[in-house]
């Protein structure tokens, strides 16, 4: 035992002294003698001293005593410079020890922990993965809002790690670093998309916890990793998979048809709540036809063995489960394994018992087998008796009272007073339902009343006046028993309630109910308000039915009591009933009523379970436990009417390029995605035969659909059900799409052939379809429009009677990105791009010179196009006529001699040319006839600045100076690089690294090939294939130090989209944010 | 998750708390407090308190609060559960969970809180992980360390952790390798004043203490499995061999473990071993009752019945009791009323009996009902189920394990009503 045990022994004032005695090895044992007279100041001082030894073992004594203080809650947070030094330590349990001070002291001491930081910034890269594991999980843990982009970096690396343990803590610390800075949100997004995929036990469980946590309604995240989850869940560890399960619930109920069936749904009346009557009668119909999809057949199929599970949470997931989205018909075996967690300890059955006792409510039929385990036993605590008596109600039918009413009995006479008090209710509720046993209940119930216990006759007499009210006709006796039971009961609530009954039944009871008036009377001082006012309520009573005098009187006596009582209810009650029930000459109308008011017939009263409305919380949760809404609760959805798409769970096996491919265009892609892994398909689902058809069918299927696109987008409205009145044109289209309909029958759509869901279809299909279309005019023709451009272009420059600059990119560079491009992309849409030309950043006119300059983009092009392309990059080429070095950008100038005269020696004079700034002048023009124009090109190194290069344009006589200011998107080059490249570096470049900016713009201009062509106008970038429809991304590099400038386009709610820029070149970043803002803003 | 941990003993000291996120202050536990004084019995206090910022959820083991703090949902049996792990962890580690324990070993508890949750979501739970990377302390230990300067704390990532078999640690040596299994049956019964049977069950574990070397593969069969009803399995069962076979097949954790719990389906009768013959009243309008119980055998299968035990919760009018046992030794306690009658082994010879005088207060009424018996007892070498293991068969290694099961059938919550 480490020698700090034996001191934690004492828990006197002088325990910390004492323990230092002990500590022989410590080199500072004597100032252990001062810490018996110290304050605690100076014995943080020998701490101190001890942690600045460089004996190991005085440092880990001084560490176990620090977090000794700690675990007792007292303040240590003046010892962290000291502390954090030995972050470093070679001593791996005062490492730990270090971590753990440093966790729970950082945010505190903000400045100070950061000088740790480095350390844990190399620990990252240790070849140990348990090293690694533990600097990523204090790292995260300390919560300093200035580390966020280190942790942002620390997160997204890990997540890429090797060991899966290390990512196991990446998932845990996004958590972490969302709680710290939720602005992160996006990109934590995306390091959990990525870890979804993650095919490890150990990482699944966690990574589900921070989906939950981060972007719980981000569930097209899940679709894709739906069937691994289910297949992996067994071998998850059993807190993964309480969350996983809990997860799956919510994703199932949101994606499949509901499997209850019209004919149990008796006790459920969820459904039947909101629907009309004939939509009832389709849905009868729908339902017939259900066949369930066998992804949630998985689901429920997969989590059966983990009934067994020995982790009580896991085996109540399972049940939630279960409960939530299996057929009724097979939901009964979770029950026994519900009773089986009975035999742990109190608190895991109290949370049992509560959700048993909402489910008893409404299927009785699947505990009923288990009714003697929920006897009570007189050892359990009270807590756990009242649930098991509700459960028990819950139970009770015609078959079973007889027993259950022996049982309770018994507990009636328990010493647990309150839990008898509850029985008596529980004979009450079952008297009321089960109406073959009411008189039987009475009875036992009025027998209770000659009770010795003031506190179950209470009861008795509260639950008696509930049942009689029920059938209030033939009880004259009981209420004669219970006025004279009136003398003995002194419990205010009892009293209250045999005045009320029998103010309420005095005609019946007409000798004994002013008799007990009179004794009131007498008492009436002395009473509990609660009895005064049902006093008050029996005298009025009387005063209407009974006609003697003397109860007139003993009413007024009564009156005039209640008008000088101390407490005011009492007076109102008073003033009311006088006038009301006593005649006078001001009353008003409603004393004609009297007699209707106070003897109304009244409701019975309900007696129903205090569990009656919390099934619609989810169980197993802690908002079902507290039935109130706990913070951060997830609403579990209602079935949907039609199942959302169900091939949207495929899994592909080849990754198929999609890069230009945008939102909403899934359904095509599925189509193409389900031919090829057909076979993988057949492999995951259970259920091959409804499957395996899909190879061929759902080709047709989709071809179907696309034709009924065609006509759908004609008239979206008519074609749903048969399409008689379409046009031939049309005939192949509804053909296919018949199709398409026998196709989808076994993935579970069988039942949706009405309208409804046709139009959804169609109305799905069909915007798919105006995108798709858009986007295949943007790719189509890029063969063409390379050439067409300079045509274009040329076309322009004729146009113009002026002199022309024109400025080109360098295309060496391009050549080079092309071969890059071989590797990374197996596939891509060739796209290129004409820009018009920009305005012309500086024009200068003189004497008929006039300078304007026009860019142009080179296209980025693909492989599959390869000999094309290099066509035209050769035709680029040797359109450029000068080549420059690759640094820098190109600027072609043409030169137009406006004048008559012939100019002759054109050169560059004189350059002012910034620091840094390179130009590749070109070869002197000896003439220039008139009216003739020749293009030269020139190199100008821009050293990535947006600075001005001013040179002198000279002729002859005359010396012009203009200068160039280079547009920003020309500064760039575009480069080629694949999605997961692009978020390593941008998770590399945020901080300071990033701009972005929110742009508004009409959602037409946020079409995928919109945001492209406004882009690649604006500046030179590459896209970089995309697999989110609402993300595109765009790469580049300056052109002088090749650094990357990284562009997002997010599409986000509304009209908006978020542009982001990362790139090491902040003032060329801003520059371009500024310039791109506008242009993808405008119409 | 899990927001922080607060372990608060008897006289409501918290003597220990951890934080997995921010700090929460000390006194979130003042609602705790003021719930556990409403519910007057310790049992009582609710397992789920609301406060307006957090939530509180507790377990109450050994006479300690385990008080978690949560700030959202979760489910709550998740966090009980881990607290009864974490309990257990200690139980493990320290011998004991007790407050002293505890604070002996406060580093320990630290380190092992800081592994067993991280952000309060749990990392390694696992008895078996935990053990290599925080190695238990023992006297050996912390002398040879305290010479050395090593440390209690692996430096490696237990191989467990990664590998589909976490609960099990790799490079186990043993000379002796020895596997060994109790199959221990619980009855739980409520018999009733004239001696039938209300509700009996039989609940039954199999704990196992295994030390093999390498990665013995095992697998267990029983003569008649078809008696377990419902069962619950330690995750290294593999669950279709049990579906289709009938046969537990495992790769066992290391050390001691429950391999099953299991419940005999109700349709078996079970066959209660003792009864017993009790006359107890309180006279009406005296301050005295009488007080006579007889304990016997029955259906005892042979076997003897041994460590019996009977504790009453006497009603609290009784002031004191004066009896005469004959056989064993009684207690009983005035202020819990509690009595306690140690009894031992039955002899059917001659029945043990407690008989005598119960002191009531005077004046005040008679208790209406006689207070209910609890009886412990255990019969070594029987399954009352009759279940009976068959055979146990390693593959994956080659030497020749030394196997055993024994059997006991003991008391669970065997009430009778008087």
């Amino acid at each position: 035992m480490s020698s700090n045990s034996f001191a934690y022994n004492e828990q006197s004032a002088g325990g910390e002294a004492t323990e230092l005695g002990q500590e022989a090895t410590s080199t500072i044992s004597p100032s252990g003698a001062f810490g018996l007279f110290s304050s605690d100041l100076k014995k943080n001082e020998d701490l101190k001293q001890m942690l600045e030894s460089n004996k190991d073992s005085a440092k880990l004594d001084a560490m176990k005593r620090i977090v000794g203080m700690i675990a007792k809650g007292k303040n240590a947070s003046e010892l962290f410079p000291a502390v954090v030094k030995n972050v470093a330590s070679k001593n791996i349990e005062i490492k730990k020890l270090v971590y753990v001070y440093l966790v729970r002291y950082a945010e505190e001491q903000q400045d100070l922990a950061l000088l740790s930081i480095s350390t844990f910034q190399r620990a990252l890269k240790d070849p140990n993965q348990l090293i690694r594991a533990s600097a990523l999980r204090v790292l995260s843990s300390i919560r300093v809002p200035i580390i966020v982009p280190i942790m942002m970096l620390a997160i997204k690396e890990a997540s890429a790690d090797l060991s899966p343990y290390v990512r196991k803590n990446a998932a845990h610390a996004i958590q972490k670093l969302y709680s710290l800075d939720p602005d992160q949100k996006e990109m934590l997004i995306e390091v959990i998309e990525k870890l979804l995929k993650d095919k490890s036990t150990l990482v699944a469980g966690s990574v589900v916890m921070a989906f939950e946590e981060v972007c719980p309604d981000r569930i097209d995240l899940i679709h894709k990793n739906y069937r691994k989850l289910c297949n992996l869940l067994v071998d998850v560890e059993e807190w993964g998979q309480v969350v996983i399960i809990h997860m799956l619930t919510r994703y199932a109920r949101t994606q499949f048809v509901s499997p209850w069936k019209e004919g149990d749904g008796l006790e459920d009346n969820e459904k039947n709540f909101y629907e009309s009557d004939d939509e009832q009668k389709e849905k009868a119909d729908k339902r017939k036809a259900y066949a369930m999809d066998p992804d949630h057949r998985l689901l429920i199929r997969n989590t059966k063995p983990l009934l067994q599970s020995r982790n009580a949470a896991v085996v109540m997931a399972v049940a939630q489960l279960y409960w939530h989205i299996a057929p009724k018909s097979e939901t009964g075996v979770i029950s026994k394994s519900l009773v089986r967690l009975l035999r742990s300890n109190r608190e895991v059955q109290y949370i049992v018992l509560q959700n048993i006792a909402t489910m008893s409510i409404q299927r009785k039929g699947m505990f009923e087998p288990y009714l003697k385990s929920f006897y009570v036993r007189s050892t359990d605590p009270t807590m756990i008796k009242t649930l098991k008596l509700e459960i028990l109600t819950n139970l009770a039918n015609e078959a079973n009272i007889s027993t259950l009413l022996r049982e309770f009995q018994t507990y009636v006479k328990s010493q647990d007073k309150q839990f008898a008090a509850a029985t008596i209710q529980t004979i009450g509720r079952c008297a009321t339902n089960i109406s073959e046993v009411t008189d039987t209940c009475l009875n036992g119930l009025v027998c209770l009343l000659s009770n010795r216990d003031e506190i179950v006759v209470a009861e008795s007499v509260v639950v008696i006046k509930k049942l009689l009210q029920m059938q209030p006709a033939q009880h004259g006796e009981i209420i004669k028993h219970m006025a004279k039971l009136l003398d003995s009961i002194t419990v205010p609530v009892a009293r209250a309630s045999i005045l009320w009954l029998i103010g309420e039944n005095c005609e019946r009871v007409p000798k004994i109910a002013p008799d007990v008036l009179r004794k009131t009377a007498k008492s009436f001082t002395s009473e509990d308000d609660l009895v005064k006012l049902q006093i008050l309520n029996l005298g009025a009573k009387l005063y209407l039915t009974n006609s003697k005098q003397q109860t007139k009187l003993l009413t007024q006596y009564i009156l005039n009591l209640g008008k000088y009582d101390q407490n005011y209810d009492i007076r109102d009650r008073t003033r009311f009933i006088r006038q009301l029930i006593v005649p006078n000459e001001k009353s008003g109308a409603l004393s004609k009523y009297a007699k209707k008011i106070f003897l109304a017939q009244k409701p019975a009263p309900l007696l129903e379970s205090p569990f009656k409305d919390r099934d619609h919380f989810q169980l197993g949760t802690l908002s079902h436990t507290l039935n109130t809404k706990a913070t951060g609760y997830l609403e579990l959805s209602n079935w949907p009417e039609v199942a959302p798409d169900p091939s949207v769970r495929n899994v592909e096996v080849i990754e198929l390029a999609k890069e230009w491919t945008p939102a909403g265009k899934a359904k095509k892609e599925n189509s193409v995605k389900k031919f090829y892994s057909e076979s993988e398909e057949e492999e995951d689902s259970s259920d091959s035969s409804s499957d395996s058809e899909s190879g061929s069918g759902s080709e047709s299927g989709e071809l179907g659909e696309s034709g009924e696109e065609r006509d759908s987008s004609e008239d979206s409205s008519e074609d749903s059900s048969s399409g008689q009145d379409s046009e031939s044109e049309s005939e192949s289209g509804v053909q296919s799409k018949r199709a398409a309909k026998k196709n989808s029958k076994p993935k579970g759509k069988s039942g949706c052939e009405d309208g409804e869901k046709e139009n959804e279809k169609s109305k799905t299909s069909e915007s798919s379809n105006a995108e798709s279309s858009s986007i295949e005019e943007s790719s189509s023709d890029s063969e063409s429009e390379s050439d067409s451009e300079s045509e274009a272009e040329s076309r322009r420059v004729a146009k113009e009677k002026e002199k022309k600059t024109k400025q080109d990119r360098n295309p060496l560079t391009k050549d080079v990105s092309l071969l890059d491009l071989d590797d990374f992309n197996p596939v891509s849409t060739p796209v290129a791009l004409p820009t018009p030309v920009l305005s012309p950043s500086l024009t200068a006119d003189l004497e008929g010179l006039n300078l304007s300059t026009s860019s142009s983009v080179i296209s980025v092009s693909t492989p599959v196009f390869v000999p094309m392309k290099s066509h035209v990059l050769l035709h680029r080429m040797s359109g450029k006529g000068l080549a420059a070095s690759d640094k820098m950008v190109s600027v072609q100038i043409t030169l137009n001699n406006t004048t008559d005269q012939k100019i002759e020696n054109i050169h560059i004079g004189e350059k002012k040319l910034p620091m840094g700034m390179q130009m590749h002048v070109f070869n002197p023009v000896d003439s220039l006839e008139p009216e003739g124009s020749i293009t030269v090109s020139m190199g100008i190194d821009f050293c990535d600045s947006t600075q001005t290069a001013s040179f002198q344009l000279c002729t002859k006589d005359d010396c012009f100076s203009v200068s160039i200011q280079p547009p920003v998107g020309e500064l760039l080059l575009p480069v080629a690089m694949s999605e997961k490249d692009f978020k390593k570096e941008q998770g590399m470049l945020t901080g300071m690294n990033e701009t972005s900016a929110i742009i508004v713009a009409a959602p037409q201009n946020f079409t995928p090939s919109v945001i492209l062509q406004k882009v690649v106008n604006v500046a030179n970038v590459g896209a970089v294939p995309s697999g989110q429809d609402n993300i595109q991304r765009f790469a580049a590099k300056t052109v002088h130090s090749g650094s990357l400038m990284l562009v997002t386009v997010e599409l986000k709610e509304g009209s908006t989209a978020q542009l982001i820029i990362n790139t090491e070149k902040t003032v060329i970043g801003s520059v371009l944010l500024r310039e791109l803002k506008p242009v993808l803003s405008q119409g | 998750m899990i927001h922080s941990l607060f372990l608060i003993n008897c006289s409501g000291d918290i003597f220990l708390e951890k934080h997995w996120k921010s700090v929460v202050s000390q006194s979130v536990c003042d609602y705790f407090f003021e719930a556990q004084e409403k519910a007057a019995d310790v049992e009582n206090v609710p397992p789920v308190i609301s406060t307006p910022h957090h939530y509180l959820i507790s377990i109450y083991r050994d006479k300690l609060f385990f008080v978690s703090v949560i700030q959202t949902e979760v489910p709550p049996l998740f966090v009980i559960e881990f607290l009864h792990r974490v309990a257990d962890t200690f139980q493990d580690y320290f011998g004991e969970c007790s407050e002293a324990a505890i604070k002996d070993n406060v580093v320990i508890v630290y380190e092992l809180l800081e592994e067993m949750l991280d952000n309060g979501f749990p990392l390694a739970t696992e008895s078996n992980i935990l053990k290599e990377l925080i190695k238990p302390p023992t006297i050996l230990r912390s002398v040879v360390n305290s010479i050395t300067g090593s440390s209690n704390v692996g430096d490696t990532l237990p191989t467990g952790q990664l590998s589909n078999i976490p609960w099990r640690r790799a490079g186990v040596k043993y000379t002796n390798n020895e596997a060994y299994f109790d199959v221990v049956e619980e009855i739980d019964a409520i018999i009733d004043k004239s001696g039938s049977t209300v509700f009996a069950e039989i609940q039954g574990v199999i704990d196992a203490c295994i030390k093999l070397s390498g990665m013995p593969d095992l697998s267990l069969s029983f003569m008649n499995p078809r008696l377990l009803d419902d069962v619950s399995f330690h995750p290294c069962i593999r669950f279709k061999r049990w579906e289709s076979e009938r046969v537990l097949s495992f790769i066992p954790p290391d050390g001691n473990f429950r391999l099953i719990s299991y419940r005999v389906s109700s349709q078996n009768l079970v066959a209660i071993p003792v009864y017993v013959k009790h006359n107890i009243s309180f006279k009406e309008n005296s301050s005295c009752g009488r007080f006579d119980i007889t304990i016997g055998p029955k259906q005892n299968m042979g076997k003897t019945i041994e460590g019996i035990t009977v504790t009453v919760h006497m009603p609290k009018v009784v002031l004191n009791m004066n009896l005469t046992p004959t056989q064993g030794s009684y207690t009983f306690d005035p202020v819990t009323k509690v009595l306690t009658w140690d009894v031992g082994k039955i002899t059917p010879q001659k029945l043990p009996s407690l008989k005598g005088l119960v002191n009531l207060q005077s004046g005040a009424p008679k208790p209406e009902e006689n207070p209910s018996l609890n009886i412990q007892f255990k019969i070594q070498q029987l399954a009352i189920s009759g279940l009976k293991v068959n055979r146990l068969d390693m593959y994956g290694e080659k030497y020749k394990p030394f196997k055993g099961v024994k059997y006991v059938t003991k008391a669970g919550k065997f009430q009778v009503r008087t």
